[in-house]
């Protein structure tokens, strides 16, 4: 299963108003597409995905998921962090479980597919060390497989992948999109990565900051499976030439703008930037 | 485990060296035995009546225990009512802060005047004396949950005792400890106070009549058993802490 999602002008502001994060977005997302939110940081689409989340709330405008609006965190939402988010006192199948404890279920019907996951990853061996044993791009994995325990039909990813090396990014790039071809579960991920959004998704939402809004969707029409080689290609690399100039040429959108810098920028900026 | 017991060797090593440079210091020096006994004569002195000295050592040691066990349990439990409620945190601070700031030795005849000679007053100038500590703590540590991993259970639909139960508490554990640590030895404090206030047991009481005879060497033999018995303490929490909390950064190896 998998579940739509509809933004209907969605706007956040902060500060009664002084500072917006989000201004007039909307877009649709269907069942079971990949879709990036790509943007510099401070255009606020960590904000937009808290929203889609249930976990902040729009100022303006609704968010619909299967045409219900969102007001909390909807039943069938697994969420992946910048940070993975594992707890030190639990071991590795400890911490997946988490998600089904959180929900009241029943651990142990939930075991055998936590280690199912876990295997998928190529975290069997090591499902009960202790997440600060582990190097970050295999905390990661089990994050990803935490978010997956309960079937969700849509996931959110908030740059998972912002805080690891190269070489573990393109591993993770490419097991993610093994694990999205066998499930049909709706995905939007949060990157500032323009390769990588390219790479993983069926659609990216170009985002601009200050007030952050989509400025253009583009439609990524690479077929799958795409190897990793595949980025070399001039397919490819017209994408990233293309959402480049997308996000370049907007005046306002470029980090040095006289005109809005001499404005200091309110803190909370630099926190949902995160 | 050899590093554990190499960690023991070391410490009764020290021990054994300051009670070692004491006897000889006495035996050089020759000080009045009404200002410094020796070592030796402290030993001698505690076995002329062990069950005296032993009998008292034990009612010392339920208060402070009893003492200790109600300022963790009611410690926590005023934690959980601050970070679950503004007003709660308002009302329960406030009194806390209050209690607080006065001395507790200044409370202590109140508190015999209100609940008698017996175990009572004790335990409860104990517990004056270390909730404070708890408290503070385990608030600090219900607070420093991080504030992703909140969201994530709130993604997965935890209820706010799923959260207490699940993030909240493992996570305060480190801090609750730490406190407990300083709990054990405030515990102890609020005994001994009650004690010289009020009834006719403890090591306090003994501390209080030896001084009265000027048997300076009783009174050091209530102060061994009291630094053995805090020390005691000290160390049960610490091995309760590498039993409950082997994740935490502070306890692993290498």
């Amino acid at each position: 299963m998998s579940a739509g999602l509809a933004l209907r002008d969605v706007g956040r502001v902060y500060d009664h108003g002084r500072i917006t994060a989000l201004e007039h977005i909307s877009f649709d997302v269907k069942p079971g597409e990949f879709l990036s939110l790509l943007g510099p940081s401070g255009c606020g689409k960590s904000t937009l995905l808290r929203c889609i989340a249930g976990l902040d709330h729009p100022t303006s405008g609704t968010i619909l998921l299967d045409n219900r609006k969102i007001t909390a965190p909807p039943q069938k939402l697994g969420m992946v962090f910048q940070r993975d988010v594992l707890v030190d006192w639990r071991t590795l199948l400890d911490n997946v479980l988490l998600a089904a404890e959180f929900r009241g279920l029943d651990r142990r019907a939930l075991r055998p597919r936590a280690m199912a996951l876990l295997e998928r990853f190529g975290l069997a061996a090591f499902a009960q060390r202790h997440p600060w044993e582990l190097s970050g791009g295999m905390r990661q994995r089990a994050a990803i497989c935490r978010a997956l325990l309960c079937d969700p039909e849509i996931l959110l990813m908030d740059e998972p992948f912002g805080a690891l090396d190269a070489m573990t990014r393109d591993d993770l790039n490419v097991e993610l999109m093994r694990i999205c071809q066998t499930t049909s579960c709706t995905v939007i991920f949060v990157t500032h990565s323009i390769t990588e959004a390219i790479y993983l998704s069926d659609r990216i939402a170009v985002m601009s900051a200050r007030p952050g809004n989509v400025q253009k969707i583009v439609a990524v029409e690479l077929p799958r499976p795409r190897p990793l080689e595949m980025r070399e290609t001039p397919a490819f690399t017209n994408y990233v030439k293309a959402i480049r100039q997308t996000i370049e040429g907007r005046p306002g959108a470029l980090p040095l703008d006289p005109a809005r810098d001499s404005v200091p920028r309110p803190p909370i900026m630099g926190a949902m930037a995160s | 485990m050899r590093a554990r017991f190499l960690d023991w060797a070391i410490m009764a090593l020290i021990v054994f060296a300051i009670v070692t440079i004491w006897q000889v210091a006495v035996i050089v020096f020759q000080p009045p035995v009404i200002l410094l006994p020796a070592p030796s004569r402290i030993w001698l002195d505690f076995w002329e009546a062990p069950s005296y000295f032993l009998r008292n050592t034990f009612y010392t040691f339920a208060t402070t225990i009893v003492g200790f066990a109600l300022s963790v349990v009611l410690g926590i439990v005023l934690a959980v009512a601050i970070i679950s409620s503004r007003i709660l945190d308002r009302v329960i601070t406030t009194l806390l802060v209050l209690l607080n700031s006065l001395p507790k030795v200044a409370l202590a005849p109140l508190f015999v005047i209100w609940m008698g000679l017996g175990m009572e007053p004790k335990v409860a100038i104990a517990v004056m004396l270390a909730i404070f500590v708890t408290v503070a703590d385990t608030v600090m540590g219900f607070r420093s949950v991080d504030p992703d991993a909140i969201a994530l259970a709130r993604v997965n639909q935890a209820s706010p005792w799923r959260i207490l139960i699940k993030l909240r508490l493992p996570s305060a554990l480190p801090a609750l400890f730490v406190s407990m640590k300083v709990a054990t030895s405030l515990a102890l404090v609020g005994a001994i106070v009650g004690e010289f206030v009020g009834g006719s047991t403890g090591l306090g009481f003994v501390i209080l009549t030896a001084q009265g005879q000027f048997d300076t060497s009783r009174v050091f033999v209530a102060l061994v058993l009291l630094g053995l018995l805090g020390s005691i303490l000290y160390h049960i929490v610490e091995l309760a802490e590498r039993l409950f909390v082997p994740w935490h950064v502070s306890q692993r190896n290498g």
